[in-house]
C-alpha cells in the first residue's frame, strides 16, 4: 500500500484525467470502429483468442497476443482509451500463422477487443478485460 | 467400472469414515486430553507416492502463537465456502469438538484460554521431526515448499535471507516456488536460486522485457517416485509487480497465464507424466479456478492466502490442499498412481504443536546457530501487552490497531494506512513484546514509514482499489491480501457492491466530521510500493511507541461497518 507523496501527486493527476475521460464518448468510439471494420456485418464468436493480463503490471505498457487461424485481418481496439484504435493487423495469404503481439497504453481498467475478418468475410471477437489498479498489499 | 471420479470420491469417503484423513482421529484424542506426537504423526501409508507440502513459512524458525482470521468473506462462486467459513461454521462443517486441538488450531475463538492449554505451534525443528517421520515411513516422498519462506523475521532481514535457505537447505525440499523472496532484489534472490540443491519453479515468471519464459527458473521439474512418473509444475504469485515494488525486481513480469499453464500440462503429460502436481503461490480462489480453467492437473498444493484446510477440496478431477502458514501445519498427501492415473489419496494436514512434537536436534542446532549472533537484540524485552495481539481477518488485526495508533501518535498524522498482509504471528495477554515480536509483524525490505498529504477523494480511490483486489467476484483479479487497514478513519464497506461504490460513510474518527472529498489529510503509513519512499523504518516506530506507553491496551476496533448482502 501506498506512495510518496510525488507519486501520489502524479497518480492523483492520472486518476483525475482517468475521471475526465469521456467513457461513454470512448465506448461510442469503440463501436464506431467496429462498424467500420466490418461494414457492419453480425461478428459471432470462437475461432479468436485475444491474450491479455488480468491485471496490468504496467497500464503503460501491457502485452496483449491475439490469434485467429484463417483470419486475413484482425482490428484491435482499447474500448475505454480516448482513441480506442489501436491497431489492424493484415495477414497476406502466404501467412504461416494469423497471429500478432504487442504492447498498448491503457487509461484505466477497460476491455480490450479484438474482432478478425475471415477469409469467408465473416467476422469473430473477443475480448478481456484489464484491470489497471494503482497497487494493493500482498499476503 | 469405476470411474477414475469414483475412485477419488471413494477415497474421500473411506477417509472420512476411518479418520484416514487423520482428523476425526486427533480431534477425539484431543477430546481427551490425550494429544502425542504418535497421534500426531499416525498415518497407514497409502498407494505409492507420498507429497508433503509446506507453504509460507515467513521466516519463523521458532514456535509462535498464530490465531485464525474471524472475518474472511468470500464473493461470487466463493461466497459461503472455504476457506470463507471460520469459528464454529467451520467446526461444524469438518466436525471438530469445541475445546479440542483443532479448534485451536483452525479456528479463532477462544483463543487465549485455548492457548493456554495447547500452547505455541510450529518451530522448524518440529517441523523437521515431522519430515523425518514421513520419509522414514515413505523415503522417497517429495518435499515442496510453496514459498514466502525468505521473509518476515529479524533474522530474515539481517541475512537477506539467507537464515531460511541454510534452514531450509537443511531440511532438503525438492521444489520451491516464489513470492516475498523477490521482494529480496533481483540480485540477491538470483544469488539464494543459482545455489539452490534443488529445483526453483514458477511456469509464470517471465522476462519483462521479452515477455518470454525467464530462464533462472524452470517452469517445472520431473520426478520418479515409488514407480511413478512426477510432474511438479511451478506457479509463483501473479501479482507481484502489483502488490510489491516492482522496482525491485524489474526484470521479472508474472501474471496468471493459465493458457501456458495448460500448455506446461500437455507437455509433461506428452513427457509420460502419470502425476501432475501444481506447486501453486496462487490463493486459493485462484486456485479453485484454475483447477477448473486447466484440465490434467491432479494435485494443487496451495499457498499465498494462509488458509489450512482439514481436507482437501475436490474440483473436477483436481484435489486442492491448503497447509496454513508460519509453520503452524505440514500436509501429508499419499496418492495410488497407477496405469498413469491418480486413482485415489489419502491426507492428513499435520499440526505442528510445539509441546508435543520433539524438535529433531540437527534442526535446532542450526537454529540456534542462525540466531546467536542475534540474540541479545531479538530477546529484548520493549514493552507488554495486556491485550491479544493479531493480524489475520478481512479487515483490522489489534496488531494493525497498536500500529496505526504508532503512525499516528510518533508521526503526528490525522490517518494512518497499513498494509493488508496475512502474515504476523500473535502474542497473548501478559506476554513481553520483544523486539523480535515487533519484527514478526513488520519486517520487509520497503519498510519506510512515509508521511504525506491525501485529498478525501484520492483516499476513496484507495479503499476501492484495495477493496476490490479482495472483492471482485472474479478471483483472477484477487490479489490475495486482506483490505488495507485504517488508523483515524471509520467506513462502511459493501462487498457486494462494484469497485467505486462500496465504500461510503468516511468519517475522521478524531472529529465524528464526514471525510471532505476536496480537503487534504495528513496520511502516516508504510509499505509503499513506490521506489524512493522516505521515511523511518516501520519497526522503529512501533518500538519507539511501545517503549513510551510500556503497557499495550487495545479497545475493540468497530471503525469498519461492513455490509455482506
Amino acid at each position: 500500500m501506498s506512495y510518496t507523496r510525488r507519486q501520489t501527486l502524479a497518480i492523483g493527476l492520472g486518476a483525475a484525467t482517468a475521471a475526465l475521460l469521456p467513457y461513454r464518448a470512448a465506448l461510442a468510439a469503440a463501436e464506431d470502429d467496429i462498424a467500420a471494420f466490418t461494414g457492419g456485418a453480425e461478428v459471432g464468436t470462437g475461432g479468436i483468442t485475444l491474450t491479455a493480463p488480468e491485471i496490468a503490471e504496467n497500464g503503460n505498457t501491457v502485452p496483449i497476443e491475439v490469434s485467429a487461424p484463417g483470419a486475413v485481418s484482425i482490428l484491435i481496439l482499447a474500448a475505454g482509451n480516448p482513441n480506442p484504435g489501436v491497431a489492424t493487423f493484415n495477414f497476406g495469404p502466404l501467412s504461416a500463422s494469423q497471429t500478432a503481439s504487442t504492447r498498448i497504453r491503457l487509461a484505466g481498467t477497460q476491455d480490450v477487443v479484438a474482432v478478425a475478418k475471415m477469409a469467408d468475410g465473416s467476422f469473430v471477437s473477443d475480448r478481456k478485460e484489464v484491470k489497471v489498479t494503482i497497487g494493493g498489499c500482498g499476503g | 467400472m469405476i470411474s477414475r471420479r469414483d475412485f477419488l470420491q471413494a477415497a474421500m469417503a473411506s477417509a472420512a469414515l476411518y479418520g484416514g484423513s487423520g482428523f476425526g482421529n486427533w480431534s477425539r484424542l484431543a477430546a481427551q486430553q490425550a494429544l502425542s506426537q504418535d497421534d500426531l504423526l499416525s498415518f497407514d501409508s497409502f498407494g505409492n507416492v507420498s507429497l508433503i507440502h509446506v507453504t509460507d513459512i515467513h521466516a519463523q524458525l521458532k514456535p509462535i502463537w498464530f490465531r485464525e482470521p474471524e472475518i474472511n468473506l468470500g464473493v461470487g462462486p466463493n461466497k459461503g465456502e472455504v476457506p470463507h467459513i471460520t469459528g464454529a461454521d467451520f467446526r461444524r462443517l469438518y466436525g471438530i469438538d469445541d475445546g479440542s486441538p483443532s479448534h485451536y488450531a483452525l479456528t479463532y475463538d477462544d483463543f487465549t484460554a485455548l492457548g493456554k492449554a495447547y500452547g505455541r505451534m510450529g518451530g522448524l525443528d518440529r517441523v523437521a521431526t515431522v519430515i523425518n517421520a514421513i520419509r522414514a515411513d515413505r523415503p522417497d516422498a517429495l518435499l515442496l515448499d510453496g514459498g514466502d519462506t525468505w521473509h518476515g523475521s529479524y533474522t530474515c532481514y539481517h541475512t537477506q535471507g539467507q537464515d531460511m535457505v541454510t534452514a531450509m537447505n537443511a531440511l532438503k525440499p525438492d521444489a520451491m516456488t516464489f513470492h516475498w523472496e523477490f521482494t529480496l532484489g533481483t540480485d540477491k534472490v538470483l544469488e539464494h536460486v543459482n545455489a539452490l540443491p534443488f529445483a526453483a519453479l514458477g511456469q509464470n515468471i517471465f522476462d519483462a522485457e521479452w515477455d518470454e519464459p525467464a530462464e533462472n527458473f524452470k517452469p517445472y521439474e520431473m520426478f520418479e517416485r515409488g514407480g511413478v512418473k512426477i510432474a511438479v509444475i511451478g506457479q509463483a504469485f501473479p501479482y507481484m509487480p502489483i502488490a510489491n515494488p516492482s522496482w525491485m525486481f524489474p526484470e521479472y513480469s508474472f501474471g496468471i497465464r493459465d493458457e501456458r499453464m495448460q500448455e506446461m500440462v500437455d507437455e509433461v503429460r506428452g513427457m509420460g507424466a502419470e502425476l501432475v502436481v501444481l506447486l501453486s503461490h496462487n490463493g486459493f480462489d485462484v486456485d479453485k479456478k484454475m483447477a477448473g480453467v486447466v484440465t490434467g492437473i491432479d494435485v494443487i498444493l496451495s499457498g499465498h492466502t494462509h488458509d489450512a484446510l482439514p481436507e482437501p477440496v475436490l474440483v473436477g478431477e483436481t484435489i486442492i490442499v491448503a497447509s496454513g502458514s508460519n509453520g503452524k501445519f505440514v500436509s501429508r498427501v499419499d496418492l495410488d498412481v497407477r496405469d498413469g492415473q491418480m486413482m485415489g489419496f489419502r491426507h492428513k494436514l499435520i499440526p505442528i504443536f510445539s509441546d508435543v512434537i520433539a524438535p529433531d536436534p540437527e534442526m535446532t542446532a542450526v537454529i540456534d546457530e542462525i540466531r546467536a549472533p542475534h540474540l541479545a537484540q531479538l530477546e529484548e524485552v520493549i514493552g507488554t501487552t495486556d491485550s491479544l495481539l493479531y493480524r489475520r481477518g478481512n479487515f483490522n488485526g489489534s496488531w494493525d490497531d497498536l500500529i496505526c495508533q504508532a503512525l499516528l501518535e510518533e508521526r503526528e498524522a490525522e490517518i494512518a494506512l497499513s498494509p493488508g498482509v496475512r502474515w504476523g504471528p500473535s502474542l497473548m495477554p501478559g506476554d513481553a513484546i520483544t523486539r523480535e515480536d515487533i519484527w514478526n509483524v513488520t519486517s520487509m525490505t520497503y519498510g519506510q514509514a512515509y508521511r504525506t498529504e491525501m485529498t478525501g477523494e484520492f483516499l476513496k480511490v484507495v479503499l476501492e482499489d484495495v477493496a476490490d483486489n479482495l472483492f471482485n467476484p472474479d478471483p483472477y483479479y484477487q490479489q490475495g491480501g486482506d483490505m488495507v487497514r485504517t488508523g483515524g478513519l471509520g467506513y462502511r464497506i459493501d462487498i457486494t457492491k462494484p469497485q467505486g461504490e462500496r465504500i461510503s460513510d468516511m468519517t475522521l474518527l478524531k472529529s465524528g466530521e464526514s471525510i471532505d472529498p476536496s480537503r487534504s489529510y495528513v496520511i502516516a503509513g508504510w509499505a509503499s510500493v513506490n521506489e524512493g519512499t522516505e521515511g523511518p523504518q516501520i519497526w522503529d516506530v512501533v518500538e519507539s511507541h511501545i517503549k513510551r506507553i510500556g503497557t499495550v491496551t487495545l479497545d475493540p476496533n468497530t471503525s469498519v461497518q461492513v455490509v455482506t448482502g
